[in-house]
């Protein structure tokens, strides 16, 4: 519980909007700073980074207005949440940790065991690892989970829909 | 010009009919409402699914197929909505206001038929004004050069950005973004490659489909992983249910007829999101109610007529989408995606150089719409059914889809990275509350308005006053103006409505303090 609590100190409203209004200037910064390289040209001949040093002056600005924009009123934010769906509230930052970490793990699993092992290991990869991210599958589902996308992999990729993806392979 | 419209509709459904495209139709709208049903699945992971598919069909069936899958899902969606009190895509969360209670007084299943027939009704009315609309639109737009282009895809731009959830800056912000993300590849008049980041497999740019399975697929699942509420109901719903009474009908009459009215009023307004409308449509039934109070407990109108607004709108979205090749929202942004890989570039000559694709679309809406009500009445058991998948192993399914889906498209494991890595930076917009959908908004308009202002700066010799000097250009720009205006003017009134407040809060501190 305090974690969580930690989190929300971390991102109350007003910080949020920092970070958020930060990371647009950066995004934006990067942007204009890369395509200054590919040449900007003038009106009459746009160069290549012409586009790109626009847009990234433009999000620079937009980031520098939402920094500056602290929220207040929670309106909007409330009528947002009424279009959600029902969430848990008080979901420990560990136990999200493992799902993040686990739907990651297997995304990269499944390239890494694609190109060395091929289509059945990644796909049994890819069900067991982000199955195991919800500590209410026992590891006897997950496996079962697994095996049943290896099946489906098999059939109805590899076998019905031709799929460039060998069963097996290394390197 | 009617006659030519109404001969041309018939040839639509002519092609429509064709066994090859109808097999499709029906394909896309039953696995649209298959995943539409699903908990935490909306219309746009459920297209960006099946995006890949489409790569190795033709045109036609492949955008038949996602038209299906579309409001495939949506109908799903309202399922979901009315059952379970899950809104699975955000316009259903009004839906939900009125349909759920009218699942706990037992009455889900006429709650369900009426949203069939608003729907029905509301989108036979959107095609209706599709057809006659369409044509009359394309002849202005034939008249439209780079500049007048460049200033509506702007419009576009900046209304599909403020009019999202959220803050409007965020909007922006995301919108930009997103027409970065569409520079990254070989720039086509240069040959530089830009943003590539030293990778060759980014040379021919961001895959569309990479980019929305991450935005709509992993960003969500890294959202909802382990958050998910369980859901448990045992509600049943049997097929006579399914039928609303006379007197129920009668009621429903009126608020479908306004709700189909508020949505093609709001769905020519580009931008303009279903959710919005389904909230006007709603409001609107509860001011002209005689009882208000029954609002909330499972008055019939509250479903209906925000259902009709959504589907009415749906179709008449298609109508810039199509005709002057500007998405209104992320769902028509990756319809617009999926004809340009197919080579078809959207636009005024859509209509004349496709006059198949284009007719046989909306032909296929009501064909779709029929198949809709076949497959719902005995299926809904299977819906209900299929509700209650459990999210834990609902995600992991997913994401092998998802990863294989990715794969197929171009047999490149380095796409299911990019997936990887949208799926991560949509997950940290998320956090910070962005709006992710207006980055596909961008994306896929981005080297449009690239090539648009280019044009427009070539034919003026680099004056780019040129926007404001050609008449429809420069009404367009004004609007744009108009709308940032509005805006700032939104945000200066908020601002001096705080200050306001807090001065008088600091006087009365002062005053007590004393």
């Amino acid at each position: 519980m305090q974690s969580t609590s930690r989190i929300a100190r971390l991102f109350n409203r007003r910080n949020q909007d920092y970070y958020a209004g930060t990371l647009m200037m950066i995004i934006g910064l990067s942007a204009a700073y890369t395509g200054s390289g590919y040449g900007v040209g003038s009106f009459s001949r746009m160069g290549a980074g012409f586009f790109p040093v626009a847009l990234g002056g433009l999000l620079v600005l937009v980031g520098v207005g939402i920094a500056m924009s602290r929220k207040h009123t929670d309106t909007a934010v409330e009528s947002q949440a009424s279009t959600e769906m029902p969430r848990k509230s008080d979901v420990s930052l560990g136990l999200r940790m493992r799902g993040w970490l686990c739907i990651i793990a297997s995304i990269i699993a499944f390239v890494v065991l694609g190109k060395y092992g091929g289509l059945l290991p990644a796909s049994f990869a890819v069900g067991l690892i982000a199955a195991l991210g919800d500590p209410d599958n026992r590891l006897r589902d997950a496996l079962l989970l697994a095996l049943a996308l290896c099946v489906v992999a098999t059939v109805v990729f590899w076998w019905a829909l031709r799929m460039q993806f060998p069963l097996f392979t290394w390197g | 010009m009617l006659a030519q419209s109404l001969f041309d509709l018939w040839h639509g459904f002519a092609i429509a009919l064709e066994p090859h495209n109808l097999m499709w139709v029906f394909f896309g709208v039953l696995v649209g409402n298959l995943i539409g049903v699903l908990p935490g699945m909306g219309a746009l992971s459920a297209m960006s699914i099946l995006l890949p598919l489409t790569y190795a069909m033709h045109a036609v069936p492949a955008v038949l197929m996602l038209a299906g899958i579309f409001y495939g899902s949506q109908y799903g969606g309202a399922i979901g909505a009315i059952l379970l009190n899950l809104p699975c895509h955000p316009p259903h969360a009004v839906t939900c206001l009125d349909g759920y209670p009218m699942t706990r007084q037992g009455r889900g299943g006429a709650a369900l038929g009426i949203t069939m027939i608003a729907s029905f009704v509301a989108a036979s009315f959107g095609i209706v004004v599709m057809v006659f609309a369409s044509p009359a639109l394309v002849r202005i737009a034939f008249k439209f050069g780079p500049a007048e282009l460049f200033s509506i895809m702007l419009l576009g731009l900046i209304v599909g950005g403020t009019m999202s959830r959220g803050a409007p800056l965020k909007g922006i912000a995301m919108v930009l973004v997103g027409l970065l993300v569409g520079m990254v590849g070989t720039d086509v008049n240069t040959g530089t490659m830009r943003f590539t980041l030293g990778f060759i497999d980014l040379a021919d740019g961001v895959q569309l489909v990479a980019l929305a399975l991450g935005l709509f697929g992993v960003t969500e699942f890294l959202r909802n992983v382990n958050c998910m509420d369980a859901v448990g109901s045992g509600m049943k719903v049997s097929l006579r249910d399914m039928r609303p009474s006379g007197a129920e009908l009668r009621q429903a009459a009126g608020p479908i007829a306004r709700g189909t009215l508020i949505g093609t009023l709001f769905g020519a307004m580009p931008g303009t999101g279903p959710t919005i409308t389904t909230f006007i449509a709603y409001a609107l039934e509860k001011r002209i109610a005689r009882q208000p109070e029954r609002f909330g407990q499972g008055a019939i109108e509250g479903v209906a007529s925000p259902e009709a607004a959504s589907h009415s709108k749906t179709q008449v979205d298609f109508i810039p989408t199509m005709s002057l090749g500007i998405p209104g929202d992320a769902v028509m942004a990756l319809i617009l995606g999926a004809l340009l890989i197919q080579g078809i570039q959207p636009g005024p000559q859509l209509i004349v150089q496709h006059a198949d694709l284009f007719w046989g679309l909306i032909a296929s809406f009501w064909i779709g719409n029929v198949l809709l009500i076949v497959l719902n009445v005995p299926l809904i058991g299977l819906w209900v059914r299929m509700l209650r998948v459990p999210y834990r192993l609902l995600f992991p399914a997913a994401l092998f889809f998802i990863a294989v889906g990715v794969y197929s498209t171009n047999n490149s494991l380095f796409e299911v990275l990019e997936v990887l890595v949208f799926g991560l930076a949509g997950a940290v917009f998320v956090l910070l509350e962005f709006p992710v959908a207006p980055i596909l908004l961008g994306y896929v308009l981005g080297p449009m308005v690239e090539e648009n202002f280019r044009r427009a700066m070539v034919l003026s010799q680099g004056d780019p006053a040129i926007f404001v000097e050609r008449p429809i250009s420069c009404a367009f720009v004004s609007l744009c103006a108009l709308l940032i205006v509005v805006q700032l003017g939104f945000w200066l009134r908020r601002l001096i409505g705080r200050r306001r407040g807090r001065d008088v809060g600091m006087e009365r501190r002062a005053f007590e303090g004393k």
